[in-house]
This record gives C-alpha cells, sequence and structure tokens, in this order.
C-alpha cells in the first residue's frame, strides 16, 4: 500500500466517522438555535437511547430495528417532558441557569444509568449488515460505511426538512424572532418542545451507530463533549457550520491518530480548534452576535 | 379553505389600565373599532399607542378592563391563539424573519389557518401536502398579486427596500385572512409616494375584504385621509375620540399637539 493510499484511506475514513459526529453536533445545534439553551446533556440522552436499543434488543427480545424505533419514540418522549418540565420553567432565566439545569440532568442520567446497566460494556448488535467496500487499496469497514450512510440521510432530511417544509420555516421563525412568530399563531412551547424531541432524536441515532460499532457503556456520553469542539469550530447555531465542522474535526483527529500516533487524536482537534478560535471567535459559519457566549 | 375571507369584526377596548411597576401606561381606556372600518389611534409620543396595541396582541395583560373581538372576550387568550380569532397585526419596527424568503415569510402568515398540525406536517401527510399546496395558490392569487410584489417572491427580505418590506409585513398579515389588521406606523419612514401606495394598500384592503383597520400613525395627513373613526391617546387616556373633522377641532387635542413635532 503506498503512502497515498495510506493518507486517502485515513482521511476517508476520519470523514466517514465525522457524519456521526455532525449528528450529535445537529443535536446540539438544534437546541441552541431554537431554544438558545446549551444543552450539556445530550451525550447523555444520546447514551439513554442506546441503552433503550440494547435492552430492546436483549431483554425485550425485538428485532433490532424495532428496537431503534421504539428507543426513538421513548426518548423524543422524554425530551419533550425535559423541556416542559425542566426548561420551560426557566425560560427568561439567565443562561447560566438553563445550562445549570442541562448539567444536573445530565448527571441525573448519567447515575441513573449506571444505577441500573452498571459500568460494563456491552455490544449491542448493528444495524446494518457489515460488508466491508474497498476502493482501490482502500478497506472500508462497513459499520463506518453504514453509520455514515444513515448520518448522511439523516442530515440532509433534516436540511431538506427546515428548507422546504412548512414545520421546518416555522421552527425557524420561531427561533429568530419567536414574539412575531406567536402572532403568527404558532404555538411556540409546541415549537420548541418539538425541537428538543428532534434533538433527541437525532442524538439517539448517533448514540445506537457508535454503540453498535464501538460498544455500549456510560463512556459513551463523553463521545458528546468532543463534539464541542466541533460545534465552537462551526459556530454554535449555524446547521451547516457543525456539519462542516464535524466532517473537518473527523479528518484531523483521523490524521493526527494516524501520523502522530494514537492519543494525539484527543488533543489535535483542539488545538485546531484554539487557533480558529483566535481568529474567528464566533466560528466558521456563525453569526457574530454569539460572542456574548 | 374558503375563497372568500371572513368580514371584519368589532374589536373593542374595555376600561383597560397597564402598569408597569410605578408606570401608570393605559389608564381605563376604552374605544371601539367598528367592524370593516379603519380606525386611527394618534397621540403624541409615550401617549400609550404601542402600549394599546401590545395589549391587544396579548403581550401585556391589563390590571384591569377587557377587550373583545366580535363577541369573544380574548383579554387573557394567548397571543398564538388570537391569530386563529381572527386578529393579524404588524409591527413598528418591520418584524420579518430574516434569513427567510419574501414567500417564507409571507406563507407563515397562513400558518394558523392549517388543520394539519406541526407533527403531520412533520411527516408529509398527502393531506398536509394538499393544504400547503392551497395555501401557496391562495398567497400568490390573493396576497402577492394584490400587494404587487409578485417579482420579489424568492428574494431574501433584508434584501428589499424599507417600503417594500413593510408592503412584505403587510402581505404576510393578510395571509393570516385576518378579520382585525392592525398596522403600527404602516408608514413611518416612507417617503410621499411610498406613503400613497401604502394608504391606496389599506384602503383596497378594507374595500375589497371588509376587514376591519386598527392603525397607529403619525402622518396625519394620511391619518385624516384615510379614517372613519380616530381615537387620540395622551398621558395614556382616551382625550378625544371622534371622526377625523371632530378630531381635529377637539381643543384637548389641539392642547395635547401644542409644541408637538406633529400639528393634526
Amino acid at each position: 500500500m503506498s503512502e497515498w493510499s495510506i493518507l486517502a484511506e485515513t482521511v476517508l475514513l476520519g470523514a466517514l466517522s465525522g457524519g456521526v459526529m455532525a449528528l450529535i453536533a445537529l443535536s446540539f445545534v438544534l437546541v441552541y438555535k431554537g431554544t438558545g439553551a446549551v444543552n450539556f446533556a445530550v451525550g447523555e440522552v444520546m447514551m439513554l437511547g442506546a441503552y433503550l436499543y440494547y435492552a430492546g434488543v436483549v431483554s425485550f427480545d425485538l428485532p433490532p430495528w424495532l428496537a431503534f424505533v421504539g428507543s426513538l419514540v421513548v426518548i423524543m418522549a422524554v425530551s419533550a417532558l425535559v423541556e416542559r418540565l425542566v426548561l420551560r420553567p426557566l425560560a427568561g432565566q439567565s443562561v447560566v441557569a438553563m445550562l445549570m439545569a442541562t448539567i444536573g440532568l445530565a448527571s441525573i442520567i448519567h447515575g441513573g444509568v449506571e444505577a441500573v446497566a452498571g459500568g460494563d460494556t456491552y455490544s449491542p448488535p448493528g444495524l446494518l449488515p457489515r460488508t466491508p467496500m474497498t476502493i482501490g487499496d482502500i478497506l472500508i469497514p462497513g459499520a463506518v460505511l453504514g453509520n455514515f450512510a444513515i448520518a448522511a440521510l439523516l442530515i440532509l432530511g433534516f436540511l431538506a426538512f427546515f428548507r422546504w417544509s412548512r414545520a421546518g420555516v416555522a421552527l425557524r421563525a420561531t427561533a429568530s424572532d419567536p414574539v412575531t412568530a406567536a402572532t403568527l399563531g404558532i404555538h411556540i412551547h409546541r415549537a420548541q418542545q418539538l425541537t428538543w424531541a428532534l434533538s433527541g432524536l437525532v442524538g439517539t441515532v448517533a448514540g445506537v451507530l457508535i454503540a453498535s460499532s464501538v460498544g455500549l457503556s456510560p463512556l459513551l456520553a463523553g463521545t458528546a463533549l468532543a463534539v464541542l469542539a466541533a460545534i465552537v469550530l462551526g459556530g454554535l447555531d449555524s446547521v451547516a457550520g457543525a456539519i462542516v465542522a464535524s466532517l473537518i474535526v473527523g479528518i484531523v483527529e483521523a490524521l493526527a491518530a494516524g501520523y502522530l500516533g494514537g492519543k494525539t487524536r484527543e488533543v489535535v482537534p483542539y488545538i485546531v480548534v484554539l487557533v480558529v478560535l483566535v481568529v474567528r471567535p464566533y466560528g466558521i459559519f456563525g453569526t457574530r452576535a454569539i460572542e456574548r457566549l | 379553505m374558503t375563497p372568500t375571507p371572513a368580514a371584519g369584526l368589532g374589536l373593542s377596548v374595555e376600561g383597560v389600565d397597564l402598569r408597569f411597576g410605578g408606570i401608570h401606561a393605559l389608564r381605563g381606556v376604552s374605544f371601539q373599532a367598528g367592524p370593516g372600518q379603519i380606525t386611527a389611534v394618534i397621540g403624541p409620543n409615550g401617549a400609550g399607542k404601542t402600549s394599546v396595541f401590545n395589549t391587544i396582541s396579548g403581550f401585556y395583560r391589563p390590571a384591569a378592563g377587557r377587550i373583545r373581538l366580535g363577541e369573544s372576550d380574548i383579554t387573557t387568550a394567548p397571543v398564538h391563539a388570537r391569530a386563529g380569532m381572527g386578529l393579524a397585526r404588524s409591527f413598528q419596527n418591520i418584524a420579518l424573519f430574516r434569513g427567510l424568503s419574501v414567500l417564507e415569510n409571507i406563507k407563515l402568515g397562513g400558518h394558523h389557518g392549517m388543520r394539519t398540525g406541526l407533527l403531520s406536517a412533520l411527516a408529509f401527510t398527502p393531506r398536509a401536502r394538499a393544504e400547503e399546496l392551497a395555501l401557496r395558490e391562495e398567497v400568490e392569487r390573493r396576497v402577492i398579486d394584490f400587494l404587487e410584489i409578485d417579482h420579489l417572491r424568492h428574494k431574501p427580505v433584508d434584501a428589499l427596500s424599507y417600503g417594500l418590506q413593510k408592503r412584505v409585513e403587510l402581505a404576510r398579515a393578510l395571509a393570516m385572512r385576518p378579520r382585525v389588521l392592525m398596522l403600527d406606523e404602516p408608514v413611518a419612514g416612507m417617503n410621499r409616494e411610498e406613503t400613497e401606495d401604502m394608504a391606496r394598500f389599506i384602503l383596497d384592503v378594507q374595500e375589497e375584504w371588509g376587514v376591519t383597520v386598527l392603525l397607529v400613525e403619525h402622518d396625519m395627513a394620511m391619518v385624516m385621509d384615510i379614517s372613519s373613526h380616530v381615537v387620540v391617546l395622551n398621558f395614556g387616556e382616551v382625550i378625544a375620540a371622534g371622526t377625523p373633522a371632530e378630531v381635529r377641532r377637539h381643543p384637548a387635542v389641539i392642547e395635547a399637539y401644542l409644541g408637538a413635532e406633529v400639528h393634526p
């Protein structure tokens, strides 16, 4: 295998893993854009969804696809409930209050899952057949490819939804000016609840995809924190930015791991982010107003 | 969706009191906007005109008094529910959604009339899609052509001139198929020509749609030209009400405006 194919393989695998990161990023950005809250429980919600999927398959003996759909439905309902019971009463409070609430929520979910399932690592079944693909010398594992395909489809679906559907346009309108949206008859509480549910949905898809390829343990929640780097890079309020930045971070991670050694993958992306932030504090695609955070 | 709009409803403000801490913004304000007529609320800066509008919209809950739309008491109805009852408004500082196109902004006005909720619209059910197409056609024909903005429909709203943005905001309010249309300074900051266009559109809307219009405006010439009823506020109180001619001669009105920048 030539050096160029190794480079190509590294970049490709990095970009593919960036696809799943983009889902996690989308989960953050949706809630931030729609409600102004930075949801630090994204990782835990994602982990909870993956555990529900595993429990559906192993404890309830459901076929994987059914367990998957079931976990999505449950997480969407839980997210909508969290919006109603935790975040909505805090509306109008400081950003710090909402931040603390989501951090508290994260601890509760984390502790709850550990208490019930323990700290062991499980390996949930995959959703897709794991046929690897080869392009010339390059071999791409089936799980990586499948995960990317699902992530890409879901992200394209979301982009289309926000671009063209009435509900998507209504959600964008609510995010940009809730008061005016209300005078147009948009039920803004319901819109914000829907935003939380959608955020839970993409998070759970990411959680199940990651868990079924690298294993399921409470550590899964930490994956989301790594994605925060990508979000800050892309601009917290930009869907397109989050996607592009996730791909960049995925590639940088893979290059660092491949050429500088495995451990550097956790450090190098942050260095890149730091450099970008010095030049553009509001991210690559973010709006300038975001500086106040 | 029925092709003809519902006729205008009367709007009555009855003894509304509004306080912000120590400030008494409205004191027992009462007036009526007759069904299908154009009523104007005027008064010096700080008289409480915008407070009246925001109370009718539901942003503020009055300490006393009621707001009635037709037969229904809407004093405590949530903001978004008022849209469904036929109340539409524009804002003094244009409140279009930046980043959305003219057509997207206008179509949002039709949002409340859709029977399919956000979730079924999400699922792209056939009924939701049919409804969406009907809305689009309705908006094209009745609103966009009517306001002569067909050449702008795919432009981002940020790219439009001030006067056109005001017109798009009116279009969005009309797409709500309102029975009472509230316009907060519809011609503020416009030049003569733009003002005349807007006045003509407001008159057309009232004549052809039978909509009740309630407006706040500083341009006295325009107010006196198009309104059939004028309510004058000063320091949160109604000091005069009547036809433009009556109000113009009213001693309290003349006094309130003496020294003020706009003369009746």
